[in-house]
């Protein structure tokens, strides 16, 4: 059997340590996620979705547990080997879409591409228009991120998540500010790529219609895992 | 600095993003460095010429006879008394063995040349005209490498031969003579002689064109009683602000007394030395409001660009790599600003040169930049901009990239 994506062996995640507001926002958290899954993460506002997403993300460090990503324990890294590991392993969608305004679409795309090689060239230029014709954008590409709708913004970050395909997706309500008509779009457009290319995503939505499409649902209660369910057969186990 | 152009790119296309407080930032830095450029350039090209006109009539080091102190004959029966030193009443002294010392200095460490010369007063005589003047007896090819005087002749020629004199151009005038004329010398001593004018100079000093009449050593030690004597040996050095060190030397080794242009133009020195002391403190003062300007845009652009730098981060870019994107920026506004300035600098010169101008119309200053000083700029102005942009940029490089994205 494949090596998960992803476990999680009790994480826990506490703010402000040591300060009179100290809080545990998630409480023991386990989960493995396998490879070509695509995972709906829900919950109510403030019970720790962001938090778990931005841990598996490697962007925090948790107060207790175990990560594991492809394989490879992430506790025991250092800073700058969780840096590397992140900018190889992982692909990360926000809600707010941050693509970074001063560059264009195209560059934002390959911009995950170009820190890994340290300078542009021309096959991730290629790559990157391509991903951009995929996701709909065609003849946007050289566009700056402020001319782009909200929606389009959107794809271009997925393209940009994409343009290494990464073993993991981090989704963190990504139609969350999008219409449901472009918000449909975005969903079905991540679904396409996970099918197609069996990139696995794990994806933070308040929309109750779009958990539905996914192959797997994870509920989070003020920061325990209340419910843990394959919602549709056929998903790889 | 070689950067991956990553980096490059980021930290340029972070600069055009806010290209207002860029603009503003460069036009600080480069008014900045046109002030330090044409303070400098300004107040090096003055001191010089300066230093070159003092130097212009006047030899590097003087070598005379050591000043024999006359010692009171009373018995010292008081403290008022034994003060009471003075130099001897005046009486032509020659240097003693001089022509064994002259070859020494002439070969002295720092000494480029070396010029012996009998000088005394004496009176010039033309008809019922008659001038004090003073007489200097020089040998006209090794006297030329210590005062260009030969480069001042505005009428007839350098030559010593005979009893070929040179005048200056207002003893000429004073005394109604030209080239070709006689002149009639005496001395308190008793020595008279009438001597040809072979050339008129102007070293640039009316009292000086007033006063100078040169002859050979042999005229002058003739009608000065001084045979085969001389009064005093000029030297050139290779620095002239070595003069005063060699001095001092040289006074220890052979018992003479020199006087270095340096101690005879003290006060001058003095002067030239506090308007560097000024420069070298508007100076700083620039430096630092150009480092405090660098560092509190890029603080600012910091701040303004949490988000971006978070997602660089979560794709991989490291905090060592957003560092150097914020130093690139503080460099290249010191190196655009210095180059800029240094043109600016540049330009306020040749304004500078073409309004201020001499009585004569000559520039009083060379408006011309100093390689030297453009490079010190441009090498100060980009540390001063990686110096000022370390702070901000540590923070950009500590900065939580989960807290920036949280809040979008
Ligand atoms: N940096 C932080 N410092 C302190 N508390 C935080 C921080 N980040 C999140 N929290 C708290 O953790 C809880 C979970 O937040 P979050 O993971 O954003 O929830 P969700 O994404 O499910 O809405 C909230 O109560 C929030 O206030
Ligand atoms: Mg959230």
């Amino acid at each position: 059997m494949a090596e998960p994506v992803l476990r999680l062996d009790g994480v826990r995640k506490s703010y402000n340590v040591g300060t009179p507001v100290e809080a545990e926002v998630l409480h023991g958290i386990d989960l493995v996620i396998e490879p070509g899954e695509f995972v709906a993460l829900i919950g109510p506002s403030g019970s720790g979705k962001s938090t778990l997403l931005h841990l598996v993300g490697l962007l925090e460090r948790p107060s207790a547990g175990r990560i594991a990503l492809t394989g490879r324990e992430t506790t025991t890294l250092d800073e700058d080997a969780l840096t590397g590991l992140r900018g190889r392993a992982l692909g990360f969608i926000f809600q707010f879409h941050h693509l970074i305004p001063a560059f264009t679409a195209v560059e934002n795309v390959y911009m995950p591409l170009m820190i890994e090689r340290g300078h542009p060239d021309a096959a991730m230029r290629a790559r990157a228009m391509e991903l951009l014709a995929r996701v709909g954008l065609e003849g946007h590409e050289h566009k700056w991120p402020a001319q782009l709708s909200g929606g389009q913004q959107q794809r271009v970050a997925i393209a940009r998540a994409l343009s290494f395909d990464p073993p993991l997706v981090l989704a963190d309500e990504p139609t969350g500010n999008l219409d449901t008509h472009s918000a449909d779009d975005v969903f079905a457009l991540m679904r396409e790529f996970n099918r197609e290319r069996g990139i696995t995503f794990l994806v933070v939505t308040h929309d109750p219609r779009l958990a539905q499409r996914c192959d797997r649902v994870v509920e989070l209660l003020d920061g325990h895992v209340v419910r843990d369910e394959r919602i549709r057969p056929g998903a790889p186990s | 600095m070689i950067a991956p152009p990553f980096e490059w790119l980021v930290a340029l296309r972070f600069m055009r993003e806010g290209r207002a407080q860029s603009s503003l930032i460069i036009i600080g830095v480069t008014v900045g460095v046109a002030v330090i450029v044409f303070l400098t350039t300004l107040i090096n090209s003055l001191q010089a010429s300066l230093i070159d006109r003092v130097l212009g009539s006047q030899a590097h080091i003087v070598v005379r006879p050591a000043e024999e102190l006359a010692v009171p004959s009373l018995p010292r029966t008081g403290t008022a008394i034994a003060a009471r030193i003075e130099p001897r009443a005046q009486r032509l002294r020659s240097i003693d063995q001089w022509e064994q010392i002259y070859p020494l200095l002439e070969r002295a460490p720092g000494v480029v040349a070396a010029s012996p010369m009998v000088s005394g007063p004496a009176f010039a005589t033309r008809g019922s005209a008659s001038k004090s003047v003073v007489l200097m007896g020089v040998d006209p090819d090794r006297y030329r490498r210590i005062v260009k005087l030969h480069e001042d002749i505005v009428a007839g020629v350098f030559r010593l031969t005979g009893t070929d004199a040179l005048i200056g151009i207002e003893l000429a005038k004073d005394l109604g003579v030209t080239v070709g004329d006689k002149l009639r010398i005496t001395t308190a001593e008793g020595g008279a002689d009438v001597l040809t004018i072979v050339g008129v100079f102007d070293v640039g000093n009316r009292d000086l064109n007033r006063r100078w009449v040169f002859t050979t050593l042999r005229v002058s030690q003739t009608l000065l009683d001084v045979p085969g004597g001389v009064t005093s040996i000029d030297l050139a050095v290779s620095q002239i602000f070595d003069a005063e060190d060699i001095s001092a030397r040289l006074t220890s080794a052979t018992g003479l007394q020199f006087d270095s242009w340096m101690r005879t133009n003290a006060q001058l020195l003095a002067a030239l030395r506090n308007q560097t002391i000024s420069n070298r403190m508007i100076r700083s003062f620039v430096v630092i409001i150009v480092a405090l300007g660098i560092a509190s845009v890029l603080v600012v652009s910091v701040v303004q660009k949490q988000k971006e730098i978070g997602i660089l981060r979560a794709m991989g870019a490291s905090r060592r790599r957003i560092m150097v994107v914020f130093l690139l920026q503080g460099a290249t506004f010191g190196l655009v600003g210095s180059l800029l300035g240094g043109a600016l600098g540049f330009g306020l010169l040749q304004v500078f040169a073409t309004i201020y101008r001499n009585a004569d119309g000559t520039p009083i200053f060379a408006p011309n930049l100093d390689p030297q000083v453009l490079a010190v700029a441009c090498v100060t102005a980009i540390a001063v901009g990686l110096l000022a942009a370390a702070v901000p940029a540590r923070r950009a490089a500590r900065l939580d990239p989960a807290n920036a994205i949280r809040h979008g």
